[in-house]
């Protein structure tokens, strides 16, 4: 398990050209590196946007493949045939139900509940990371995950044959544990949390010549998340929405929403229009919410204590520059109860037919908090990114949404259980033998 | 006061390529300067113009961040170990 394998994929002129600190603008080759040596500061990919001005259009988007691979230009590959396993191009679905219930005129969601291969918008950071891991030239490929990204990390690796080795706190969900080592990865289940995973893969990244999709070759992963803004700047008619809600953890999707309309802006793709941006975090895990409430611009690292496992980062590395964006784009980031959490896991299945784990209740909960308060208008078109599966996640509303009613295999049994469950009210119902 | 203290890739140029090395210092701050006695050049990279602890470093001293403890202040025991850790990882 060692970097040894040569570049095999064919190549065409790349449309990015190196590596630039988003703090001090110093610039680095493309490698496997991620911070700044002057400052340490993240470093990001910088792209020639003249040529992405010239050459990508609204139809040469379109004729490509029906998966995150039909924005390549704007992401950092070269080559020709990147590991494509169908990830992204999820549905975005009106919510009329949704945003009935909660006084909106125009909500969509954004369902990653369904990405490929594995659930989650994780597929699609996955799926870059790889791609570049294998130009250059890794043969393993590992990360520090809260449950998501190892799934997608452990499935992408065994479709693209390379060897894996993931590092999760270990008291996950069974679910994303089980979906984990089904794909044949080595598991570190690390005694500790998520923010304790992250420092010991920081430490142990450059030791094995190990491609770590979310240290050493973050600055490629990380713009995976763009697609999101893409997609659903394609899927509403190549235009922007009014205002988006989307789950804060380390903080990085949120930038990269931002940054996917920005880069649509610039290359003349789509229209110009101030897209508010809101955030949404679990109170027991709020750190950026809380530098957001307080007007500072520093994170204070907390210890997460939530059923929002997915998004518990208490030491969130992009956290400073969310708050940023939803300060300059007159947006909030709130945070909600591990009971709000649930109340949002119910209400978005109620209402819409998704099934979302704990952090697109956390997303539906503030959702819900934030046009309380009036933080979003009515007739603002609103789109809210749902992340992840609930199938994943059971264990958070195992006891909150009744039982199924036991009957006999008789007609009796059934009528009688069925006026039961017509004349008690939900929550009696679930006590009562029947 | 002799701890040990793990150096992140991008600062081994200056520690001639050692992962981990053993420094005197009662505090955070008094390592810092103890490592600039060894190896020259190092703190101005781990600080900012200000002397503060540049916000992108995180220090964990036995694998406690210093913002738990007594930041730049936090105090050191023989035998304890320094982690300097790139802040940009995860998520």
């Amino acid at each position: 398990m060692t970097q040894a394998i040569a570049p095999t994929c064919s190549q065409t002129a790349a449309t990015f050209t190196g590596l630039k600190c988003k703090e001090c603008g110093a610039e680095y080759e493309a490698k496997a590196i991620h911070v700044c040596e002057l400052c340490f500061g993240p470093l990001e990919v910088v792209y020639d946007y003249d040529a992405l001005r010239r050459t990508v259009t609204r139809e040469s988007i379109q004729s490509g493949p029906n998966s995150i691979w039909r924005y390549r230009p704007f992401l950092p590959v070269a080559t020709d045939t990147p590991i494509d396993v169908g990830t992204g191009m999820t549905p975005l679905l009106q919510a009329n139900r949704l945003a009935r219930r909660l006084g909106l005129k125009r909500l969509y969601i954004k369902n990653d509940a369904v990405n490929m291969p594995t659930l989650s918008f994780k597929d699609r950071v996955v799926s870059v990371a790889l791609t570049r891991a294998r130009e250059l030239g890794f043969s393993t490929v590992s990360c520090a995950s809260t449950g998501n990204l190892a799934n997608s990390t452990a499935a992408i690796a065994s479709h693209a044959g390379l060897d894996c080795c993931v590092f999760i706190p270990s008291d996950l969900e069974a679910g994303k544990v089980l979906g984990t080592l089904i794909y044949g990865p080595t598991v570190m289940a690390v005694q500790g949390n998520y923010d304790q995973v992250n420092r010991l893969c920081s430490e142990v990244a450059n030791t094995h010549g190990w491609g770590f999709v979310n240290i050493n070759l973050r600055p490629y992963y990380s713009e995976g998340s763009k697609t999101l803004g893409y997609e659903v700047a394609e899927q509403l008619g190549w235009e922007l929405p009014d205002h988006v809600v989307a789950p804060l953890a380390s903080g990085s999707l949120f930038t990269k929403i931002y940054k996917g309309f920005q880069e649509f802006i610039k290359v003349g793709l789509v229209e110009d229009k101030a897209v508010r941006f809101s955030g949404a975090q679990a109170e027991g895990c709020s750190p950026i919410a809380q530098a957001f409430r307080e007007g500072r611009d520093f994170i204070a690292p907390v210890k997460p204590n939530t059923i929002a496992k997915s998004i518990a980062i208490g030491n969130p590395a992009d956290g400073v520059y969310a708050v940023d964006i939803a300060r300059k784009t007159n947006g909030n980031i709130e945070s909600v109860t591990d009971q709000e959490i649930v109340e949002g896991i119910k209400l978005l299945a109620e209402t819409e037919g998704i099934f979302t784990e704990t952090a697109g209740g956390t997303t539906i909960a503030v959702l819900k908090k934030l046009v309380e308060a009036g933080k979003i208008n009515t007739d603002e078109t609103t789109v809210v990114y749902i992340t992840g599966n609930g199938l994943k996640t059971q264990e958070a509303v195992q006891g909150y949404i009744g039982e199924p009613l036991t009957i006999e295999p008789k007609l009796d049994s059934f009528e009688r259980a069925l006026e039961r469950a017509q004349t008690l009210d939900r929550l009696e119902w679930q006590q009562v033998l029947v | 006061m002799s701890v040990k203290v793990l150096i992140p890739t991008p600062l081994q140029k200056f520690t001639r390529d050692q992962a981990t090395i053993e420094c005197e210092g009662k505090t955070i701050s008094e390592l810092l300067d103890s490592l600039e006695q060894d190896f020259p050049g190092i703190k101005a990279r781990l600080c900012d113009e200000q002397g503060n602890l540049r916000r992108f470093i995180n220090f964990y001293v036995n694998s406690e961040d210093i913002r738990f403890l007594d930041g730049a202040n936090t105090a050191l025991n023989t035998g304890d170990e320094v982690s300097i850790v790139p802040a940009v990882a995860g998520g």
